[in-house]
């Protein structure tokens, strides 16, 4: 797993944030499912991560004092998973698969199309805040080869040419919606999944 | 052969999602049937069958439920449905289109062990399975066959969905266990076990979602002609899969012991433009890779053991011949890299030096010297790390760079003349 580093300085005050009425409710249903409460840990941080954007600090404490953990517990779980975010990601987070199978039918040619639309490289997210380009690892849909992920919903045979359409798609969607909420720059947002 | 299809039934067109539609093609008939056996004598059954994880390992199934100690603590079920080994596709099928095949399965299983409480371990980018898989478990609820008092035999059971969260290396079961305790997927010394220390520090049982998916079928055809379909010690049928450069790539089901040869040309319709074979990798990447000469091998846990590799989750990986040796070894390094733990140095250390002695040889950077390198550096990872990921890591980068040397020589002399 590659380092994750993190601006979690405990010297300055951070966003006193509370989860939403519906929020608190599947919390606590959470809680029944488990018989400690960091079991619900993780499903918590993706709680979070749906109402502000991504796991910033004051997130990651509010889901802390919530589950009654010590906020070093949050934090070495919430580092060391990939899909929680220690960073805002684009309002799309597009995830090219370049593992073998989608590697040997043509997946780094989908990346240099992406790369070409959207003046970003993998990795990266777009000033405007509505594209973060990634290559993941394998997606596990090879016989549908090569595949990709945007946000929650999977893409399967994808060719460059369908590449260049999804993305125009999805130009003129995030014209209409703004950039991913919590959102907040590449001041506070600059990274790298390298 | 022909496919024998028993789990794997998308050609009947039917929506198994939906509860009816499960019920109407006998779906829950053997709930009872594992009543009138009792939980010893489904554990029987099973035993009898010789199921083998088909998670990938091949441990059999009966033998590690009778681990559990007799000691009257709480007992889990965990499901493996962290389908993440690159070249698979196997357990989505189940998550996705036929998920009360897993869910009868989980039922039976509990039933057998004693276990009132199942967690179902769901790969985090399989946002599609864990909804449809949460819907089916309503639809469950609802029905009265998972809560309290299950069809009216007194016997309790909560199942509930777990997503992970990105780490391939969640599959190792104490990793997963830990990530269900809300910690980081860093794989638990053994011993010990799960049978005795698992989830929350108690007795867990940890099974794929294949695996439990083929006990309802087992005790409704009896172990005997259930395990009568495979080859000897490898029961049953089997999901496998063929991807990459084949004309049809695709999810099938055919008894154990299938030739690969089958699989390959029969199947998945022989190598794109007719070219030859190059290499194939049996089971998803952690398996040594094969050579066109090995093709013969049949597709089971012994045989392929038997030449040096692994049958994993059985889901085929074609490479033509013309493929770029380097890129292939590079992809296959850079994924271990990224999916170690780091808990343990050889690992955390080897990954990352295979895989930039990797990039070395693809910038043309190093020369076939480093292969011998490579070979290095995989022996000093193998056997040396608390969990199988560093052996994944190592066997199929150590097979690339012993059996495909004439060929990575020459893409490397090829870099180093341009």
């Amino acid at each position: 797993m590659a380092a994750h580093q993190m601006d979690h300085d405990t010297q300055s005050p951070h966003e006193d944030l509370s989860f939403s009425a519906a929020t608190q409710a599947k919390i606590q249903d959470l809680l029944t499912r488990y018989p400690r409460k960091q079991g619900a840990l993780i499903p918590t941080l993706y709680l979070a991560q749906d109402e502000f954007g991504w796991l910033k600090p004051g997130a990651m404490e509010l889901v802390a004092r919530t589950l009654e953990l010590p906020v070093t517990t949050v934090l070495a779980t919430a580092m060391f998973y990939t899909m929680l975010y220690k960073t805002p990601h684009g309002r799309f987070h597009i995830q090219i698969c370049t593992n073998v199978s989608c590697f040997l039918l043509g997946a780094d040619d989908l990346v240099a199309a992406a790369r070409e639309v959207l003046g970003i490289g993998p990795g990266e997210t777009s000033a405007d805040g509505l594209f973060t380009l990634e290559q993941v690892q394998c997606l596990c849909a090879c016989e549908r080869a090569p595949t990709l992920q945007i946000n929650k919903k999977d893409y399967f045979n994808v060719t460059p040419t369908k590449m260049r359409e999804i993305l125009a798609e999805l130009q003129q969607e995030g014209a209409r919606l703004g950039p991913s909420v919590g959102w907040t720059g590449h001041e506070h947002g600059g990274h790298s999944h390298a | 052969m022909p496919e024998q299809r028993i789990l794997l039934r998308r050609h009947l067109g039917v929506d198994f999602t939906k509860l009816d539609n499960y019920l109407k093609h006998g779906g829950f008939k053997m709930w009872k049937r594992a009543i009138e056996l009792g939980p010893d004598g489904v554990i029987a059954e099973v035993k009898t069958s010789g199921l083998r994880g088909r998670g990938g390992a091949g441990f059999p199934t009966g033998v590690k439920w009778g681990f559990l100690p007799k000691d009257g603590r709480p007992r889990y079920l965990v499901v493996n449905a962290d389908e993440g080994e690159p070249g698979t596709f196997k357990d989505r099928y189940f998550l996705e289109e036929d998920p009360f095949r897993q869910l009868e399965g989980i039922l039976i299983s509990a039933y057998a062990i004693g276990a009132h409480v199942c967690y179902i371990y769901i790969r985090g980018e399989y946002w599609n399975s864990k909804d449809v898989t949460n819907d089916a478990i309503q639809q469950l609820y609802k029905a009265g066959w998972l809560g309290k008092n299950i069809q009216g035999s007194g016997f309790d059971l909560d199942v509930y969905v777990h997503s992970g969260a990105g780490a391939y290396i969640c599959g190792e079961e104490t990793a997963l266990i830990e990530s269900i305790e809300g910690k980081p997927g860093m794989p638990r010394l053994k011993p010990p076990f799960p049978a005795n220390f698992g989830v929350f520090g108690m007795p867990t049982i940890v099974n794929n979602t294949e695996t439990l998916s083929a006990v309802p079928v087992i005790l409704e055809m009896g172990p005997e002609k259930w395990s009568a379909l495979g080859s000897p010690k490898n029961g049953g049928t089997k999901l496998m899969g063929v991807s990459g450069h084949v004309k049809k790539p695709g999810l099938f089901e055919v008894p154990m012991g299938t030739p690969m040869r089958e699989i390959i040309y029969e199947l998945g319709g022989g190598v794109l433009d007719d070219k030859e074979i190059l290499a194939v990798i049996p089971g998803g990447s952690s398996c040594p890779f094969l050579t066109k000469d090995e093709i013969d091998v049949p597709m089971d846990f012994d045989a392929l053991k038997g030449v040096g590799s692994m049958l994993g989750t059985a889901c085929v990986t074609v490479i033509a011949e013309g493929t770029d040796m380097i890129k292939v070894m590079s992809r296959v390094a850079k994924f271990y890299q990224h999916e170690s733990c780091g808990q343990c140095t050889p690992c955390r250390q080897g990954t990352g030096w295979i895989h930039a002695i990797c990039q070395k040889l693809d910038s043309g950077a190093a020369g076939p010297e480093a292969i011998d390198l490579l070979i290095d550096a995989c022996n000093q990872i193998d056997g040396n790390t608390i969990c199988a990921h560093g052996e994944a890591a190592a066997w199929p980068i150590r097979s690339i760079c012993k059996k495909f040397r004439p060929q990575l020589e020459a893409a490397i002399r090829a870099r180093m003349a341009a």
